[in-house]
């Protein structure tokens, strides 16, 4: 074969492998070109995380608006401090907001939820959030029942 | 007893001098890299041979694969109700193990065993010792652009085998067995991260095209110049690819995606 076909050939077939990673990249791990955008960190301390892990999504109204950066004990108070990056054009997130862990679908993983509060002031980087809801834990709920509490 | 101490001293022996000889010969290969003008055509010639032909059997082994996984993930998730994350679970699956380990497997029995069988042909006919005598290195003249096209077109052939599964899965998943074909993709979007993930998936496959194309001009190189020695070279070249291939992909796996 002509030393020209064979090259054109081999600069598709790179350029396939290109192609096929620049899909993974957009379409199957959903990377958006913006994905880069600023963001603002903010704290909430919860007692009970549940099945909550970093790189899970914060969202609001079910628009995810954020993910968690970390979760690491808070050795005071005992309980889970959860570091959270918001995205920045979102920056009127009321003040007394609350931070609610909730699991999408029956099996799905959990995410953190944050109910909208009605002060007029909003939430500033490095603040955390003034109140909490923990992970639902079904077996905590139905030994509740069962004991009559 | 003695004599059976001794072959098994002998029988390390060997094992050690053979790793020892497959390194130096390594550090030959990689001083030898092709020169960028004159080493070009070389590489380009055997990128031909070992990426874009093995390109069909990764192409159709990708498409099945990913339909059974489709179907069979299909199957298991539908029990608990949750047909939705089948996106996620194909992806998943092909784009950190399936697709780099099985793409190696593929490219050990395809190209591997090729590249042994004609470099040990070219030993056996004493074309590589006529070329010493001419004054061309063969390590660089005919070792070194196969090394350095399996290498690179590995990676190459598991992105676009990774991607022609989750193509399979979602025609099972998605235009036979009617999967929501947003869930499907939104769920998979969600759950797969293009550093963690794919970018851990092309690194594996970066070490296992290295390692299978290693293998592959070592055994050539270093084969008994008869045809039985070609044969159990070529042989060799398949069993060590891919035991090494499945050994280092726990590795890599516990290095890459285990929690500690």
């Amino acid at each position: 074969m002509a030393q020209r076909t064979t090259e054109i050939i081999v600069g598709l077939f790179m350029i396939a492998g290109l192609a096929a990673l620049l899909v993974l990249a957009l379409q199957v791990s959903g990377l958006s070109p913006s994905s880069a955008e600023s963001t603002y960190t903010v704290y909430a301390d919860f007692n009970d995380t549940g099945g909550l892990t970093p790189r899970g999504r914060v969202s609001m109204a079910g628009v995810t608006v954020g993910t968690i950066e970390s979760i690491a004990l808070n050795k005071e108070t005992f309980q889970a401090r959860v570091t959270m990056s918001i995205r920045s054009d979102v920056d009127n997130i009321p003040a007394d907001s609350s931070a609610v862990i909730r699991t999408s679908g029956l099996l799905g993983e959990q995410y953190i939820d944050i109910s909208i509060g009605g002060d007029m002031e909003s939430l500033q980087a490095g603040d955390s959030f003034y109140s909490t809801q923990s992970a639902m834990n079904l077996e905590r709920l139905i030994s509740n029942f069962a004991s009559g509490r | 007893m003695i004599d059976r101490i001794a072959s098994l001293g002998r029988l390390g022996l060997d094992i050690v001098t053979s790793f020892g000889r497959s390194g130096q010969f390594l550090a030959g290969v990689l001083a030898g890299v092709p020169r960028p003008v004159t080493g070009f055509p070389l590489l380009i010639k055997q990128l031909y041979s070992v990426g874009v032909l093995s390109l069909a059997i990764v192409v159709v082994s990708g498409l099945f694969i990913g339909m059974v996984l489709g179907l069979q993930g299909y199957t298991i998730l539908s029990d608990y109700g949750s047909e939705a994350a089948i996106g996620q679970m194909i992806a998943l699956t092909l784009v950190r193990e399936l697709g780099p380990v099985v793409t190696a497997l593929l490219f050990a029995g395809r190209a591997g065993s090729a590249l042994t069988a004609e470099i040990g042909l070219m030993k056996a006919t004493e074309q590589l010792s006529s070329m010493e005598m001419m004054g061309v290195d063969p390590l660089r003249r005919v070792i070194a652009p196969r090394l350095w096209a399996g290498f690179i077109a590995m990676p190459v052939l598991a992105v676009i085998f990774s991607v022609v599964g989750i193509w399979g899965g979602m025609l099972v998943g998605v235009d036979w067995l009617g999967v929501f074909e947003g869930s499907f993709w939104g769920n998979m979007q969600s759950s797969v991260d293009f550093v963690d993930d794919v970018m851990n998936g092309v690194i594996k496959s970066v070490v296992f095209g290295f390692v299978c194309a290693w293998i592959a001009v070592y055994q050539g190189y270093d084969c008994v110049p008869t045809s039985a020695g070609i044969s159990s070279a070529t042989t060799k070249t398949v069993v060590y690819s891919s035991l090494a291939v499945l050994g280092l992909d726990f590795v890599l796996t516990a290095v890459m995606f285990g929690d500690f």
